[in-house]
């Protein structure tokens, strides 16, 4: 009789946890080296990885670090030496580690790592908040946001293909809602080895890899001389993760025979007068929400972002600009922003600055701490959304949902 | 797979030196050469230049930040002739076990050719004393990766303007401590004990050493050693430092002399848990030579200059208890109590 591991090998449908798919991801791409810490939520990751690697069924250097500054210069070394890595953290331990996590996106190195969004403490929190992944927005990090177990097969392997291409070569954070997907079964359809083969090359690093047969000095003293140039080659290398990720979704498409938008999962919108925007597992609730709302002749829609880094500018305005009010919901916050709102809210406003049909748009905060979203809570958001576009009056009011007073 | 876990890619064989002018016959061409633009007297530099001769052209040597990297590693002037990548402060035994643990998986996938390669990560004492401990502790368990660590230690955070470190000597003048009017001695810890802590607190790590540049043959010896034995090693070694320590450049080889020669800094390595004395250092342990007194030592630096008669007293008593109350003179200060003898 086959072992539980040798039963979830295989090509095929499993119920699976966010973070278990993660670890097949890593299994399938044949990661080199990888590299734990514990934190929840993110670290059930690593007890499934260890298990494929204890049982024999994936060949990696398996390292649990001393710290996550530890865990994530291990990695960061290691790819320059031309290794696929994965590691992840949660909350502040993946800020113990802003310092490497800077540098990696500097020197322009393809990690993958899985962020088991959590809320920052002091006070003490498990859930999931955006806060802990967002704080690598501005550094040259691809971050996406998968909001299902399923979806983590597609943004996982899409990560190492689009990091790894040498017209992008930086880091890339999978960013999962912490316990509603790291640790929420659902079935998931794996792909089979040939087809991962077929769609992620092996990770070459080229003339920057680190060897005694290519002696290049890495990362020397630049200061005003050079900082700007390199500084700018960053930036062409996220502008490029836009169109590298686009063939590579197409490519996807095409490999695992799925239909899928690159950028935006957009449900019941084509005929919408308005939409909720968000990111993440917000979806579940958001959808069974819209799908009541519909009984009631509500006409609303959700179009939920993929990828917030690199930020699908061109997509997100011809979407959004088919509505007549919108509704963005965070899950995370920006306290002192404009508005006050949250940082999604924020980016999606200066998305849509410009654009020739601008929808009146309003932002919500809601979910933090790992608060559930209820039904009557999107229902509240919704309807607040269908009055704005009702009375044909922006409101940049942001309004807390689901809080005491 | 008991051949993953067990899995090692090997060491290199360096014949050693064993005396100075055996070094231009055994180690002729230089892979750290011009282009770095370290003070005048530099005797970090100096390490750095025996380190990669002593490791040769099929190595990977890694950085963390500090003078070696700042000052000495430039855009477009690197002196580097082997491979060499930055690391942060903190993490020079990361960037050691990362390096060797991407060769290692990548030979055993067949995704690398296989050989040994030399594995180093250097750090400063700010970085091997203070704030990269934890990452060199956790570098110095894994028996499974050959690697080895250099702290260049030049007892202050010399690059930024001479702060104190967990490496400076008791009282010294730096910019975070300096002598006033109502506190002459404004640095009241003694220099951190970080060979022997390394090395008693990590059994799988098979060599660690101290060494200084003022006898280098000793140096590119221990260099070779900790990169022959299999799995990890770490190197300690005092650097003269003539900005940090307020002399002139001149001096900068007396003074690393001074240091042995008074028992401050004595020579050792530790093979397999095995402890022995190197140069003077062993002579001073089996009372064939004296020690200097420590005095000559503190006298020829300016970061002593505000010492009374006391403060060298205190210091020269110290340095005493290293030599004549240790459990193992001069490296391990324990002393065990003998319930029989109550």
């Amino acid at each position: 009789m086959a072992t539980a591991t040798e039963q979830q090998q295989g090509a095929g449908v499993h119920l699976l946890t966010g973070s278990e798919v993660m670890a097949h991801v890593c299994r399938l791409a044949d990661v080199d080296v990888i590299t734990a810490y514990p934190i929840r939520p993110y670290d059930t990751v690593m007890q499934y990885v260890s298990k494929f690697i204890a049982e024999g069924d994936f060949d990696a250097d398996y390292i649990p670090a001393e710290s996550e500054h530890g865990q994530f210069e291990i990695v960061k070394h290691a790819s320059a030496c031309g290794a696929r890595v994965f590691t992840g953290s949660s909350g502040v331990g993946w800020l113990y580690a802003m310092e490497p996590l800077a540098v990696t996106a500097g020197l322009r190195l393809p990690m993958v790592a899985l962020v088991g969004c959590r809320a920052l403490d002091d006070p003490g929190a498990f859930g999931t908040e955006h806060n802990d992944a967002m704080l690598v927005r501005d550094l040259g990090w691809m971050i996406n946001f998968p909001d299902t177990a399923q979806e983590v097969v597609e943004l996982g392997l899409l990560s190492y293909r689009v990091a790894e291409d040498p017209r992008v070569y930086l880091p890339c954070a999978i960013a999962m809602d912490g316990a509603f997907l790291t640790h929420s079964q659902a079935t998931v359809r794996l792909p089979g080895q040939e087809e991962v083969n077929a769609f992620l090359p092996p990770y070459d690093r080229g003339d920057l890899l680190l060897h005694p047969d290519n002696p290049i000095t890495i990362a020397p003293q630049a200061n005003e001389d050079w900082l700007m140039e390199v500084r700018r080659q960053s930036s062409e290398a996220a502008k490029n993760a836009y169109t590298v990720l686009k063939e590579a979704h197409a490519d996807f498409s095409k490999t695992f025979g799925v239909d899928t938008d690159p950028f935006l999962d957009e449900y019941m919108t084509e005929d919408a007068d308005v939409v909720l925007c968000g990111m993440g597992t917000l979806s579940l609730p958001v959808k069974v929400a819209i799908r009541e709302m519909r009984k009631e002749g509500k006409k609303v829609g959700m179009v939920r972002l993929k990828w917030f880094r690199p930020f699908p500018t061109e997509e997100l305005r011809a979407s959004l600009s088919r509505f007549k009010a919108v509704g963005v919901i965070d899950r995370d916050y920006s306290f002192g922003s404009p508005y006050h709102g949250g940082i999604v809210f924020n980016e999606v406003k200066a998305a849509m600055y410009g654009a020739d049909k601008v929808p009146h748009m309003k932002g919500f905060v809601c979910g933090l701490g790992g608060r559930e979203v209820l039904l009557e809570d999107v229902k509240l958001m919704a309807d607040k959304v269908i009055s704005m576009g009702q009375n044909d009056a922006a409101d940049n009011e942001v309004d807390w949902i689901g809080v005491r007073d | 797979m008991a051949e993953t876990s067990e899995y090692n890619i090997g060491t290199q064989e360096l014949p050693l030196m064993g005396k100075v002018n055996a070094i231009p016959e055994k180690a002729v061409e230089e892979y750290f050469t011009s282009g770095h633009r370290t003070c005048q007297g530099c005797e970090s530099a100096l390490i750095m230049r025996l380190m990669a001769k002593a490791a040769g052209p099929r190595s990977i040597i890694l950085g963390s930040t500090g003078c070696m990297y700042v000052a000495n590693t430039t855009y477009y002037s690197t002196p580097w002739v082997v491979p060499w990548m930055h690391t942060q402060l903190g993490s020079s035994g990361s960037a050691a076990t990362g390096t060797a643990a991407a060769l290692r998986a990548l030979m055993r996938k067949g995704k690398m050719k296989e050989e040994p390669i030399n594995v180093i990560a250097f750090c400063g004492d700010g970085g091997g004393i203070d704030m990269g401990v934890s990452s060199i502790s956790a570098a110095l368990m894994h028996a499974k990766y050959n690697l080895a660590i250099i702290c260049y230690d030049n007892e202050s955070y010399a690059n930024t303007d001479i702060q104190i470190s967990g490496a400076s000597p008791w009282g010294a003048n730096t910019t975070f401590t300096p002598p006033g009017k109502k506190f002459r001695i404004m640095h009241d810890c003694w220099k951190k004990n970080i060979a022997a802590m390394y090395a008693v607190g990590h059994t799988r790590c098979n060599y660690v050493a101290t060494a200084d540049a003022s006898y280098p043959a000793d140096l590119i010896d221990k260099v070779r050693k900790a990169l022959a034995v299999k799995g990890p090693a770490f190197v300690h070694t005092l650097d003269p430092c003539p900005k940090g320590w307020d002399y002139d450049p001149f001096y900068s080889h007396k003074l690393g002399e001074l240091a042995v020669e008074t028992g401050l800094f004595p020579l050792w390595e530790m093979t397999d848990g095995a402890l022995t004395y190197t140069g003077i250092s062993a002579r001073q342990v089996y009372g064939k030579r004296g020690r200097k007194p420590v005095r000559e030592y503190l006298e020829t630096q300016g970061r002593f200059h505000h010492f009374e008669e006391e403060d060298y007293e205190y210091f020269q008593s110290e340095v005493d208890k290293m030599w004549d109350d240790w459990m193992v003179p001069g490296v391990i200060p324990f002393k065990v109590n003998n319930p029989s003898k109550k």
